[in-house]
């Protein structure tokens, strides 16, 4: 593992909930660690498993959604129709090899600013111990086995041209 | 409608970037200038710079102008969370000239000076965010807000003085009032008090006039003993659902003569009676108290004879010349339209049983105020005396404060209301009593116009007042003259040793609490709630009686504990914000809803029983989803599972948040 | 003779059954071969490669690839067809997204070959030999393609124009995408040659599925009969259908089998197997982890559901950590 690995989070926060935690957090100077990158959604039923895979694809080495508590959704139950495809996408995730630890979903409401706090605080030490996880990296690595030099000029001239 | 063309894609991308410093608040923890070199390199960005206070005047203009002068389409703003200045912003950036929705907002405050601490990563952070929005505002699409009539009329939950309050000021203005009480009659707790600090002008003296002009405008709809059961639509437009329950009296009949109750089979009260905190009983047939407003009986359902089944004469039904009663009654709905709701539902005293070392509920002669303040008024169960169970008077009185206040094993927070009612009823008590009264208190708190004056007032009555949270209340004596009586045991943090006083009776200053359906009333009119409970305001500061929910004003206690100046003030605002909302006559919904692109859709019907606003139906004829943009409150679910991305959520595009998730991910 | 376009097949990873399904067009290839000079198909007739590589670049008017790229043959292959190729066109699901083939990025390649050369049931080799790239033998070299570690599209090798999707394709489309071709009337390069509507559209069973649908159980097809004319979904069976490209002509629905999503997705969805999941997992019943688990239940193999043809391609491409981490 690289020193000093920083993860970098990607979160999706419920407009009316977590994100309002999290300003909530910020205006109390609650302080935790700067590794995610918010993506506000009015509802966490906004959020299709195509932007936690993408979010996976392109360098995340965990993702968080947050949403309001059950029952509390703005939207009546956006929430429960988030936690039914994050059950399925969870095992699915897993199935493909990435830690499920990786992927969380939390309910934190608008109040909990210490929640969200300490959600993102514990979210960070568990992925620093899993270790980057480097999509984009690795997809560069497989891709070494491919034979572009001998077989495709074209390639072979955008490739030295990079 | 010039501007809808712009972003179609058929001209260049043209961004500019403003990072706010906000003082120091960002600039002390990001270096915003860094952030802004860096914009500036990236694709499509213009302009970028970095200004001491984006959103004042100044900053805005500048904005303006750079639009104009850079000919810009698109405007990023990096500063604080969109939730406080989104909407400045995009009017800054309509000035300019262009469709407000070509706007996006960095929230690089909240979510990062102020949260962060190590200068680097946090700087980073900020760039990171900044390309995300740059790269997800090159998506955005003009946008046009749809405005819908507001609907002249407002509901108000809960009669209490909150609620009465914001119902005689909306009504006087010409507003059409619904107001909504559970019990039979409005009052709330302030219909209970025998006067009311600091002036100690008596409750109902100043309340009663409020009370009957609310029961004889003509602006009023007031239902009593009814609840709301659903509300739906919008801001603006809210359809509810008012269920009346029965009383077994018909309304258009009864008028308040009371014959009945003087005839009902029971001679003397019955059952417990609420209104005087249970010290007192009451007939089935009853009237909560003399000035009720309605002026109409109510039959107990749990209490009467006949209603149990029981064999029962039904003198009261007899009694009623105007043939009133009407025992077959049954619960209605009321359904009714309205542009605006306050909810003023008011507080509920902590239970002192919950303090069990403060011996309520173990010890006769242990009250809770509410109980006091019936004692104390002349039209209470004791018609003013203050008499303890064995029929004696009081000698001496320990009144505790704070109780299940500032307590970490209760309630954290102070009720701000206990010391002084607890200063009003030492008053009244030694001026019903002449016993030696005892505070006993952690602080004073007497931070109100008057408060500070009465409570000299009060030392100089010669009010004992000790420092120190009480430790129990025990009947075990060690000498003579506590043999018999309550002893308060309590140390005493300025003399700094454990003092025993003995009393006679001891009044526990309960706090306030949220009431025990609060969440339930939360859930019903989509309102958040704080930590402890009591409903959220949208901004402590400058939304104090808004909520998360547009049309949705919050008034009194419900909000968290105050007084009734405080309160009635707040039921002002929240009056004086419906009445904006309903004057303006029309509400500009936010575009971010749903349409299904017909082309795409192959019908599958994924999405119709996801909307938990019904605004999705059927297109049998064509064979796809149709989404009505009225009815869409636009939350995204429907479009994160349509299987063909037939469905596209204005200013949540997939392509929008697609490039916003991508490029957050590259680092800088 | 000369003048007449010149087209090419030709099979990578595949079962051939696309193959099968160019044969499967019948009278409609004899009467194409007049208008057209096939220069390559390995199946059915004996061109040699050398005669592709003397050819001058791009002077095949188009070529269908089929099959999904996992030796080094194949890439070379792949790579030598682009160069001489005007038009490549992905041909089936395999060269599309990946395929069935795809789903081996599941494993990692060791596992795979031992399996194969020594612990499958049905294997024969008492020496214990593994496959080796070369082999020397009386001072001549006999060589095998190098087997990759990952299993790839078309397009994560080499440009592609155009896709036919299908496992196999049907004729239909195949013809109407020659004619196309033909007649020079080709939509926008990296088209999918397929209605971009998915298949419930058609489906005659779509009538019986209610507005208001909840799966409170995923069941298995091979485990329950199915009733021929209701909507799968509401029988609890995981079809595809909402979440796929029609053009099969619903012809696994007609043999009463779910849709299990061969053609693959409509041109506004990325990942198919994330849409497919999100949509059936966003109509299940159940408020708590554990009602809506027990409804998940049901589709115990996500990846075999929602990627059967289409990991390779999908975001993620490939099991991660090869160290198995399910967990409940
Ligand atoms: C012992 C005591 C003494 C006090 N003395 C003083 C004093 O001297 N001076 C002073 O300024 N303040 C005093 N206060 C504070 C004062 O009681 C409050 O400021 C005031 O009552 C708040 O009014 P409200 O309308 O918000 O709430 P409430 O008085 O609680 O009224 C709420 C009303 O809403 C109704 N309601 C609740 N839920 C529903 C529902 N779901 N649907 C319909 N209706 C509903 C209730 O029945 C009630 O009528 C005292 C408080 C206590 C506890
Ligand atoms: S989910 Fe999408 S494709 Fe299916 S009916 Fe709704 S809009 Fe049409
Ligand atoms: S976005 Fe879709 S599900 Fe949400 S309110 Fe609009 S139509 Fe309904
Ligand atoms: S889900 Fe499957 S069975 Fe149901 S209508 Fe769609 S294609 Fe037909
Ligand atoms: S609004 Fe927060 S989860 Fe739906």
């Amino acid at each position: 593992m690289p020193e000093n690995f920083e993860p970098k989070i990607l979160a999706f926060f419920c407009n009316w909930c977590t994100y309002t935690a999290a300003d909530l957090a910020g205006v109390s100077r609650m302080k935790y660690e700067p590794t995610t990158r918010v993506v506000r959604v009015m509802c966490s039923g906004r959020v299709d498993p195509q932007f936690v895979l993408d979010a996976f694809a392109h360098g995340a080495d965990g993702v968080l959604i947050g949403g309001c508590h059950p029952g509390d959704c703005h939207y009546v139950e956006g929430n429960y129709k988030l936690l039914r495809r994050f059950r399925m996408l969870r095992r699915l995730v897993a199935s493909l090899g990435i830690e499920p630890e990786r992927l969380r979903m939390e309910w934190i409401s608008a109040s909990e600013g210490e929640r969200l706090q300490k959600v993102v605080n514990e979210m960070t030490a568990q992925i620093k111990l899993l270790g980057p996880l480097e999509l984009p990296e690795r997809f560069r690595e497989w891709d070494t086995e491919l034979h572009e030099e001998t077989f495709d000029k074209e390639r072979e001239v955008v490739a030295s041209g990079q | 409608m010039d501007d809808k063309t712009i972003g179609n894609g058929s001209e260049e991308v043209r961004i500019g970037f403003f990072i706010c410093h906000c003082g120091s608040n960002i600039a002390g923890t990001i270096d915003v200038e860094a952030v802004a070199d860096y914009v500036r390199t990236l694709p499509n960005v213009v302009v970028s710079s970095d200004y001491k206070y984006t959103c004042s005047v100044a900053g805005q203009d500048m904005i303006v102008e750079d639009i104009l002068k850079y000919k810009l389409n698109r405007v990023v703003v990096a500063a604080c969370s969109p939730l406080l200045h989104e909407k400045t912003f995009r009017a800054a950036t309509q000035r300019g000239g262009i469709n407000p929705f070509f706007f996006h907002m960095v929230n690089i405050r909240e979510h990062g000076s102020w949260v962060h601490q190590d200068r680097a990563l946090a700087t980073q952070k900020a760039m990171d965010m900044a390309r995300g929005a740059i790269a997800r505002v090159k998506f955005h699409k003009a946008l046009e807000k749809r405005r819908e009539p507001v609907r002249q009329s407002v509901l108000v939950v809960g009669g209490g003085i909150a609620g009465i309050h914001a119902a005689l000021t909306m009504a006087n203005a010409g507003k059409k009032v619904y107001l909504v009480e559970r019990e039979p009659t409005i009052g709330g707790h302030m219909a209970m008090f025998d006067k009311t600090f600091p002036t100690l002008d008596c409750a109902a003296c100043i309340l009663t006039p409020k009370m009957s002009e609310v029961g004889s405008h003509p602006n009023i709809v007031l239902w009593s003993y009814s609840e709301v059961t659903e509300i739906k639509g919008y801001v603006g437009n809210y359809d509810v659902t008012v269920k009346r329950k029965p009383r077994y009296i018909k309304e258009d009949l009864c008028v308040g003569c009371l014959d009945c109750i003087d005839h009902c089979v029971f001679k003397t009260g019955n059952t417990d009676d609420e209104f005087n905190q249970n010290l007192s009983k009451r007939k089935p047939v009853y009237i909560p108290f003399a000035q009720a407003v309605p002026r109409l009986v109510a039959i107990d359902p749990a209490a009467c004879t006949h209603l149990n089944g029981g064999k029962c004469e039904q003198s009261c039904a007899t009694a009623c010349d105007r043939q009133a009663i009407d025992f077959e009654q049954k619960e209605t709905f009321e359904h009714i339209g309205v542009g605006a709701v306050i909810v003023a539902t008011g507080f509920k005293p902590f239970d002192a049983h919950r303090k069990p070392l403060y011996g309520y509920g173990r010890f006769p002669d242990v009250y809770t105020a509410l109980e006091v303040e019936r004692l104390v008024c002349s039209s209470g169960p004791t018609g003013g005396d203050v008499v303890l169970k064995d029929g004696s008077k009081p000698k001496s009185v320990g009144i505790i404060h704070c109780v299940g206040s500032r307590d970490h094993q209760t309630n954290r927070w102070c009720s701000r209301v206990c010391c002084m009612y607890s200063l009003k009823l030492a008053h009244l008590l030694k001026e019903h009593t002449d016993a030696e009264i005892y505070n006993f208190y952690i602080d004073i708190r007497t931070p109100g116009k008057g408060y500070e004056e009465f409570y000299e007032r009060l030392q100089e009555e010669g009010n004992h007042f000790i420092r120190g949270r009480v430790g129990d209340i025990t009947d075990v004596p060690i000498i003579p003259e506590e043999e018999g009586r309550m002893i308060v045991r309590v140390e005493d943090s300025l003399a700094g040793f454990v003092r025993r006083i003995p009393v006679d009776m001891v009044v526990l200053a309960t706090g306030l609490e949220p009431r025990e359906d609060a969440s339930e009333i939360r859930r019903r009119f989509n309102i958040s709630c704080s930590s402890e409970g009591f409903f959220l305001e949208r901004h402590p500061k400058l939304a104090p009686v808004s909520t998360t929910t547009d049309g949705v004003f919050l008034a009194g206690c419900c909000q968290g504990p105050k007084d009734i100046p405080d309160t009635v003030a707040q039921a002002g605002a929240a009056a004086a914000e419906s009445l904006v909302l309903l004057d303006v006559g029309y509400v500009e919904m936010e575009p971010m809803t749903a349409f299904v692109t017909e082309k795409y859709c192959s019908g599958c019907k994924t999405c119709l029983p996801l909307c938990p606003f019904s605004a999705i139906s059927r297109d049998e004829e064509k064979g796809v989803a149709v989404i009505n943009p009225v009815l869409c409150k636009g939350c995204g679910t429907c479009v994160a599972a349509c299987p063909s991305g037939a469905i596209t959520q204005n200013l949540f595009e997939d392509r929008q948040i697609f490039a916003e998730i991508e490029e957050l991910l590259v680092h800088a | 003779m000369g003048n007449k376009p010149k087209i090419a097949f030709y099979w990578c990873s595949s079962c051939g059954g696309c193959e099968e399904s160019l044969v499967d067009m019948a009278e409609a290839i004899v009467e194409l071969s007049t208008q057209i000079e096939i220069v390559l198909w390995p199946v059915a007739a004996d061109f040699k490669k050398k005669d592709i590589e003397a050819m001058a670049d791009g002077e095949i008017v188009a070529t269908m690839l089929n099959g999904a790229i996992r030796t080094s043959e194949q890439e070379e292959m792949a790579r030598l067809l682009r160069r001489k190729s005007q038009i490549l066109i992905a041909y089936g699901s395999c060269a599309y997204t990946g395929g069935i083939p795809g789903l081996s990025n599941q494993f990692p390649r060791e596992q795979l070959l031992k399996y194969v050369y020594h612990d499958a049931p049905s294997v024969v080799n008492p020496e214990g030999q593994d496959p080796q790239t070369e082999f020397h033998d009386a001072g001549r070299v006999a060589t095998l393609p190098i087997f990759s570690e990952v299993v790839r599209s078309l397009d994560q090798v080499v440009d592609v124009d155009y896709y036919i999707p299908g496992c196999a394709p049907n004729p239909e489309l195949v013809l109407d995408a020659i004619h196309a071709l033909l007649s020079g009337n080709l939509p926008s390069k990296g088209t999918v040659l397929a209605p971009d509507i998915a298949l419930c559209e058609h489906c005659p069973r779509l009538k019986t599925k209610p507005a208001d649908i909840a799966i409170d159980e995923f069941k298995r097809p091979h485990q329950h009969l199915i009733d021929p004319n209701v909507c799968m979904l509401v029988q609890g069976f995981a079809c595809l259908g909402p979440a796929t490209r029609s053009g099969c002509g619903g012809a696994c629905l007609k043999a009463n089998m779910p849709c299990t999503g061969c053609f693959g997705p409509m041109s506004n969805v990325r990942d198919q197997g994330a849409k497919a999941l999100c949509a059936l997992a966003s109509i299940v019943a159940g408020t708590t982890n554990e009602e809506i688990d027990s409804a998940l239940d049901g589709i115990p193999d996500p990846v075999g559901t929602f990627y059967r043809y289409g990991l390779a391609k999908s975001m993620l491409r490939r099991k991660v950590n090869m160290e198995p981490t399910l967990s409940k």
